[in-house]
């Protein structure tokens, strides 16, 4: 039997261009451009080389955002993913994690799945919660925050390097992986990658299509509220001195002023 | 007066100090009551209930170290039942983020990340988030169900103020989901500094430090100052010092009291992870690294030269 690993993929604001924030207090996408989140490409390279490694898979990338979107899978479809599904409803605007977890558990049932896989975290967001929220929703394990991962006979198994410990995991499938960025460096785009990609399936779906109320997601199904989102006021100019021979003991001088020796 | 359920991180029994921190914070907004899983769960009682605990409820259930997260959920949603808290407060590691998330969702509750402040509002408890690289700083507060929030260490001052503490046995029936078994687990070695996300000052060095052995000069300097040791995504990728110490988007968000930067450009996403700290120091040799548009303090030079010149004067000053 074949494999079915469905990828969640971002399209997230470029970090190296200014993000903001749109009246509403949603994150600005209008003035910002896109791409997919860094931290996604990691769960795709997984994607890849588990489907390489098993006897008959199929790769499937998902993702949940306005048209803009298909950037994300089209990268995604260019490294080697095969098909992919873009959940586009204009009621999706301002979805928080909630929302957000709700369409892609409803989108991944659709699909089928044995092993979902997530990145780590969004690069906008950077909540890092939406594959625990996930696989509450899909009822299944989640084997989170890897570094290593791997699949055979019906089982995952996986590290995961947190502050205390290091932890070998190991679920049996269906369940949601997350992986971080120490997983493996992921692949770039072939030409020949590029252009096949072109010919892939994109399936568009909406929220009729997924049995969800136009009220469950958006700002106004969310079930967390922005009051106020204010700028920083950006830093003083600080003090800058070249080191002439005395550059430490200046820094000494400094830290010793804040009290901080 | 409502209660507010505080989860505790711990290690066999020893209290963490950004626990202490929620039971300051959880004081504002209510009467906090502190739930503690795993083994030592007894031993906590009494740190606690110096620190404003009302009640403590406790666990000890081998599974929360068996399986990951969901047991700890189980647990969680058996205690909001018993307490039926006006919040709950966990502390935002990468742990504590997923098990805030699973309960979040296990109660029909929205959630709320990573928050850096806490206050009471007309209609439930507000949290400041930093967005964007700390470039904005959001208000946000739960709009459906029991607030389920988590802060990120060094948000708040540790008060002590002694409560009662009462202790009451927890009764956890587990879910039918197990999670993932937890086959091994290797304890980290303990380098015998703070712990970078809790520590009030962290040293970090970056590309120019150039090479893991020369890292004893960054270590040096954080021995002096009793500080955590950060590395940049650039030292780490070069295999220079481990990953559980970098600092930035993919590594940990650090908010010191002071925070030196040697041999770090400033890149994005390294800022993302440090700019909110309240006293910004760098050394490069680069006098255009963006690292400079963020200091407090920053000298252009060496840090070959620099740092250990630095590390010696404090040294002297200490002796």
């Amino acid at each position: 039997m074949s494999l079915r690993i469905v990828v969640c993929v971002k399209y997230v604001p470029d970090a190296s261009g200014e993000r903001g924030f749109a009246d509403d207090l949603t994150v600005d996408r209008e003035d910002a451009d896109g791409l997919l989140s860094e931290l996604d490409e990691y769960a795709v390279e997984q994607a890849l080389r588990i489907a390489d490694a098993a006897d008959g898979a199929e790769v499937t990338v998902v993702t949940v955002g306005p048209g803009d979107a298909k950037d994300a899978l089209r990268k995604a479809l260019s490294m080697g993913a095969e098909r992919a599904v873009h959940v586009e409803d204009d009621s999706l605007h301002g979805s928080d994690v909630m929302g957000t977890s709700l369409v892609l558990a409803k989108a991944v049932e659709r699909t089928g799945f044995d092993l979902v896989i997530c990145g780590m975290a969004s690069t906008d967001g950077t909540m890092g919660v939406l594959p625990a929220v996930l696989a509450e929703r899909l009822g299944v394990a989640q084997v989170t925050l890897l570094s290593q991962v791997a699949v055979a006979g019906g089982t995952v198994t996986g590290r995961r390097d947190g502050d205390a410990a290091s932890e070998e995991l190991e679920a049996p499938l269906p369940a949601v992986v997350s992986v971080t960025d120490q997983s493996g460096e992921a692949r770039y785009p072939s030409f020949k990658g590029i252009m096949a990609a072109k010919k892939k399936p994109v399936e568009a779906l909406d929220l009729d299509d997924l049995g969800i109320g136009a009220d469950e997601v958006g700002l106004a199904g969310a079930w967390t509220v922005v009051d106020a989102a204010v700028a920083r006021p950006a830093r003083t100019a600080g003090t800058i001195v070249k080191d002439e021979g005395e550059g430490g003991r200046r820094l000494a001088e400094f830290l010793v002023g804040q009290k901080f020796i | 007066m409502a209660e507010v359920l505080v989860v505790v991180d711990h290690v066999d029994g020893a209290v963490r100090k950004p626990t202490l921190e929620l039971l300051t914070l959880a004081r504002r907004i209510g009467d906090p009551v502190a739930v503690v899983l795993g083994a030592g769960a007894a031993d906590t009682v009494g740190v606690l209930a110096e620190h404003g605990a009302v009640r403590v409820l406790t666990s000890s259930e081998q599974r929360f170290a068996e399986y990951l997260v969901v047991p700890k959920v189980d647990a969680l949603q058996a205690a909001v039942a018993v307490v039926e808290p006006v919040a709950v407060l966990v502390v935002s590691s990468a742990e504590g983020k997923e098990v805030a998330a699973r309960l979040a969702v296990r109660i029909g509750s929205g959630i709320i990340t990573d928050a850096v402040d806490l206050e009471a509002g007309e209609s439930g408890p507000v949290a400041t988030q930093s967005a964007f690289a700390a470039s904005f700083s959001v208000k946000s507060r739960v709009s459906r169900g029991v607030p389920v929030i988590t802060v990120k260490p060094n948000s708040a001052p540790v008060e002590p103020v002694v409560a009662a503490g009462a202790v009451e046995e927890l009764v956890v029936e587990f879910g039918a989901v197990a999670g993932a078994k937890v086959l091994s687990r290797t304890p980290r070695a303990a380098s015998g500094r703070p712990e970078l996300t809790e520590a009030a000052i962290v040293v970090s060095g970056g590309r120019g430090v150039n090479g893991a052995e020369n890292f004893a000069v960054i270590e040096a300097l954080a021995d002096s100052l009793g500080a955590a040791v950060g590395a940049s995504r650039a030292a780490v990728d070069a295999g220079w010092y481990p990953h559980t110490n970098q600092v930035g988007q993919t590594g940990k968000s650090v908010s010191p009291q002071l925070y030196i930067a040697s041999g770090i450009s400033g890149a994005i996403q390294h800022r993302a992870g440090m700019q909110t700290s309240k006293t910004i120091v760098a050394v490069n040799k680069d006098a255009e690294a963006p690292i400079f548009e963020l200091v407090d303090y920053g000298v252009v030079g060496d840090l070959f030269t620099v740092v250990p010149q630095l590390t010696e004067e404090i040294n002297a000053r200490k002796g």
